[in-house]
């Protein structure tokens, strides 16, 4: 097996060396009723080149050289080349959680300017070094308020992604944690009246997302009032990171819980994405996941090391935080080197070239389908509600190698035929201009029948 | 020099800031291309929620980021490197090919929303895997959406819940020995059950008649780590099923340590009802630094109606679809289908090795492990002289006796050249070494590294200051962990 280091006369010596005739006694330990005497059933050991033409062939069945209109919590922005150059380091690539901090201050010294960033773009003190994704960030965002409030129950924006509803729900169910679910308004935004009266002496926290599933800026400012008049923390959600560089970020939120996955991360099918979770500086003891702190060494010298450990699951056990360890390092890394490379000016830049993409798409759009929550603010999403059923739309567009907007009906089915649609800088405008055009023709001929209808009905 | 070691030697290497600190206005390592569509007026799409500045964000070029990491890199030590013999993490080889196919265009970047018709790539590749994790673990049934070993201990226990409360009693509490891994008690308390721990025997393994005095109605499972964190098989593991199953309980099996067990006992066999599996340790994922992780469950046919949605099926013309409908799911446990990235390398790893390759790994692990126990017995306290599988525990009783405990001796292996093993865990060892080699190590390293371990031994008793001071190599002294604690600086901010 080309991976293990070892000749046969390797092994013999060794086995030698222990005392032992042959490796079968070293397995004596398990009974002999459960040793598989047996090959596994799986395929025989394949070369490199088979196993690479394995998954060039499920590349070509897996949309290779489709143009997409997806978002809804999954994004497709352009990734510089040298995120991938970088972070294919073996320092970075194979090494472990940095416990010994003396041989991984190049780990700790990037998380810690990655934490430093994500304060910068969020407006908040402190952020961790990661969370698994943006949906359990938003769940562990919500407990750690539920634990600082030592109140149990959460209000909950409908308008927030309908998977990290369904991934708090998970969660909360045995932790005697109720939700309550505060509707949108015809503009898309949170329903302040619904909040107001959900809203309880026993909530812990509303959880929001801005801009939400819709792409809908929320009024963070009049929630977070609402929320904050009644004792009550403001936890928000945001999926769509690029935002960050032209959106006020929701400075009045008391935790804020982010999928980074916009910043450099591949689509990857849904994963391994970048959770954070951002907070005030005196919440930073009930913060779940791993934080790296700045020290000196014995001879004053500054580095870094991991910190606050007694939150975490390996010194209190059963009294964590949280039951997280591994975070997604590797993933924050690329987060890293793609803030660096945008920095202060680009990021700007890059969110309003995905802002006039998508301005562009939602003027060419309504010419003849109609666009749901017109006039509110938005950032790179928008709903298109169209007379025919969007999945029948959706599948013209694949005959033009085109993947349409994400229907909505299984998660609002009050919003009939509609689907979401985002741009980003990669949307090309020849892209738009065929999807609108589909979408009028859609219009044009369920139109026409109609009116066939109505003059055989005449006649 | 007679300390001095074979594996390493100094060398220079770089000084590095901040990022912030080499920023200044007007650098940039970014190009857009030019708008074809018509600029917009921000102020006037966004109003009072246009945002003017990015406060602190770097600004630097192409050239200074490049250096900028890869000089951080190298403060890095890393598998690749050398031995990373940390017990109970698995720090093996990742292969490069793993990383190569994970990035072919169409798996790098589908959506996980694309309609499944052209998807049907993405969903064989999870379909191919769930089979061949069923084979390995011997189970019915898994999911592949938790993120974590710490997510899937979650999503196990959140089946074990349903499953009892669709029998009409969720019971209250888990059993969990002393050895166990400290997710384990965290995950049970997240799942609302107590914590009730259960003491090891004199040979390290879970005591037969504690178990069964303990065990009654109340228990909803046991968890178990097997081999346990001592490196030990649960010989009696046929017992312990049968005392649990008697009772109605279940018994959930932490699979940290698989890489023990793969091609050559299966936990489904031998009574085991839920397991979580750890990509990152037994299949060859890399760690990252520290994640992204990935945490199968594996089931019994018992268990599997409760499964998180969604759950990937074949349909009647023999395309693969996801099925939302499951009435009994325990629901979601993260957004989209998990870390699908993981799933191709992990895959990737299974196709290389092929089951003479898997059950040849788990052999070499296991006599790399023996046979560091063989070179160090004597040079440090062995506690349990129970056979071991794929990772061997010691104890730093020998060296206390001049006031050298098990992080020192660890910081000094960084100056012979290696990553320090696990210390101070398992907690019933009072200061535990845990050193888990995995099969990827040669004679040669592994004869270096034992080696490195006598000599420090050695130096303890002649000059065990120098142990004590260690590391001193390295580009940072021991670090102040004490005072980032006291006074938590965890970011950095402009000098005002």
């Amino acid at each position: 097996m080309r991976y293990l280091p070892k000749s046969p006369a390797d092994r013999e010596a060794m086995l030698k060396a222990i005392g032992l005739r042959s490796v079968d006694e070293l397995f004596a330990p398990i009974p002999a009723e459960y040793r598989l005497t047996r090959d596994l059933n799986i395929p025989r050991q394949m070369a490199e080149s088979e196993i690479v033409d394995f998954f060039r062939q499920r590349s070509r069945e897996n949309g290779d050289g489709y143009t997409s209109f997806l978002g809804a919590g999954a994004y497709f922005h352009y990734r510089p080349v040298i995120i991938d150059s970088l972070i294919s380091r073996g320092e970075f690539l194979t090494a472990y959680t940095p416990y010994q901090a003396e041989i991984s201050q190049g780990t700790l010294q990037s998380i810690f300017e990655f934490q430093t960033m994500i304060c910068e773009l969020t407006g908040m003190d402190v952020a961790n070094a990661s969370m698994y994704d943006g949906s359990t960030a938003a769940a562990e965002g919500v407990m750690m308020a539920v634990r600082l409030s030592g109140r149990r129950s959460v209000v909950v924006a409908r308008s927030l992604h309908p998977e990290y509803r369904e991934v708090l729900a998970t969660y909360a169910t045995h932790q005697g944690m109720p939700l309550s679910v505060a509707g949108f308004n015809d503009d898309g935004r949170l329903n302040l009246k619904d909040l107001e009266q959900l809203i309880t002496p026993e909530t812990a926290c509303v959880l929001i997302q801005s801009p939400n599933f819709f792409g809908i800026i929320e009024d963070v400012a009049a929630i977070a009032d609402i929320a904050h008049k009644h004792g009550a923390m403001l936890v928000v959600s945001i999926a769509e990171a690029v935002s960050l560089g032209i959106v006020e970020p929701p400075r009045e939120a008391d935790v804020i819980a982010m999928e980074a996955q916009s910043f450099g991360v591949p689509l990857g099918f849904g994963g391994p994405y970048c959770g954070v979770i951002a907070t005030r500086e005196k919440y930073v003891r009930q913060m779940p996941g791993r934080l790296v702190g700045q020290t000196v060494d014995k001879q004053g010298k500054r580095g870094f090391v991991l910190t606050l450990a007694t939150r975490e699951q390996h010194i209190r056990r059963e009294k964590a935080t949280s039951n997280i360890c591994t975070n997604q390092a590797l993933v924050a890394l690329m987060v890293n080197i793609f803030m660096t490379v945008y920095g202060k000016i680009g990021l700007r830049e890059l969110a309003k070239q995905n802002l006039a993409k998508t301005a562009y798409a939602v003027d060419q759009f309504a010419k003849q389908g109609k666009i749901l929550f017109n006039g509110t603010p938005r950032f790179n999403e928008f709903v298109v509600q169209t007379s025919e059923d969007p999945h029948a739309i959706n599948n013209r567009l694949l005959g033009h190698k085109m993947v349409g907007g994400l229907p909505l009906k299984k998660f609002y089915p009050e919003l009939g035929n509609a689907a979401l649609w985002c741009c980003t800088e990669l949307t090309t405008r020849s892209a738009i201009d065929t999807a609108a055009g589909l979408i009028a023709e859609s219009e044009w001929s369920l139109r026409s029948s109609k009116e066939e209808d109505v003059e055989e009905v005449a006649r | 020099m007679k300390h001095m070691t074979r594996k390493a030697t100094r060398h220079v290497n770089q000084n590095e800031g901040l990022i912030f600190e080499k920023s200044s206005a007007g650098k940039a390592a970014w190009k857009l291309p030019p708008l074809d569509v018509p600029e917009v007026d921000t102020a006037a799409l966004l109003g009072g929620s246009e945002r003017k500045d990015l406060g602190n964000m770097p600004e630097v070029s192409e050239i200074e980021i490049i250096r900028h990491f890869t000089r951080l890199s190298t403060w890095n030590y890393a598998i690749d490197l050398g031995m990373y013999p940390l017990g109970s993490c698995t720090m093996k080889y990742n292969p490069r090919v793993n990383e190569a196919v994970a990035r072919v265009e169409g798996i790098a970047n589908g959506h996980p929303y694309q309609p499944e018709k052209i998807s049907q790539g993405a969903l064989f590749i999870i379909k191919t895997l769930s089979e061949q994790l069923i084979e390995i673990t011997g189970m019915d049934a898994i999911t592949l959406q938790p993120a974590a070993g710490a997510h899937g201990e979650m999503t196990g226990l959140l089946m074990v819940r349903a499953y009892h409360q669709s029998k009409g009693n969720a019971r209250k509490k888990i059993l969990i020995p002393d050895s166990a891994h400290g997710t384990n008690p965290a995950t049970a308390a997240m799942v609302n059950y107590a914590v009730e721990n259960l003491k090891s025997e004199s040979r390290g393994m879970v005591d037969i008649a504690a178990l069964a005095a303990q065990m009654n109605e109340d228990v909803a499972a046991l968890m178990l780590t097997n081999p346990n964190t001592l490196g030990v098989f649960e010989q009696d593991i046929h017992k312990i099923a049968d005392i649990l199953h008697a009772k109605g309980g279940l018994l959930y099996m932490d699979g940290a340590n698989m890489n023990a067990l793969v091609g050559k006992v299966r936990p489904g066999d031998f009574g085991v009802d839920v397991m979580h599996l750890n990509l990152h340790k037994t299949f060859s994922t890399p760690h990252g630094g520290g994640g992204p992780g990935s945490g199968p469950v594996a089931i019994k046919k018992a268990l599997e109606p409760f499964l998180p949605t969604p759950v990937l099926t074949t349909k009647s013309d023999s395309t693969l679809a996801f099925d939302y409908n499951r009435p009994q799911s325990v629901g979601r446990v993260r957004a989209f289908y998990g870390n699908f990235g993981m799933f191709v390398r992990a895959l990737a790893y299974i196709q290389a090795n092929g089951p003479d390759g898997l059950r040849q790994t788990t052999e070499d692990a296991v006599l790399n492990a023996n046979y560091i126990r063989k070179g160090l017995e004597g040079a440090y306290d062995l506690p349990y002289s129970t056979p071991t599988m794929h990772e061997v525990v010691f104890s730093d009783k020998l060296q206390l006796k001049k006031g050298v405990r098990t992080m020192d001796i660890a910081k000094r292996l960084i100056d012979y050249g290696f990553h320090p093993y696990t210390t101070a865990f398992p907690l019933i060892v009072p200061g535990a070494l845990m050193i888990e080699p995995t099969e990827s190590e040669s004679k040669e390293e592994m004869d270096l590294f034992i080696e490195a371990m006598k000599s420090i031994a050695e130096e303890v008793e002649e000059d065990p200051q120098t142990v004590l001071d260690a590391p001193h190599s390295t580009r940072v002294s021991r670090l102040d962990e004490t005072a980032a604690a006291r006074k938590p600086v965890l970011r950095w901010k402009p000098a005002s």
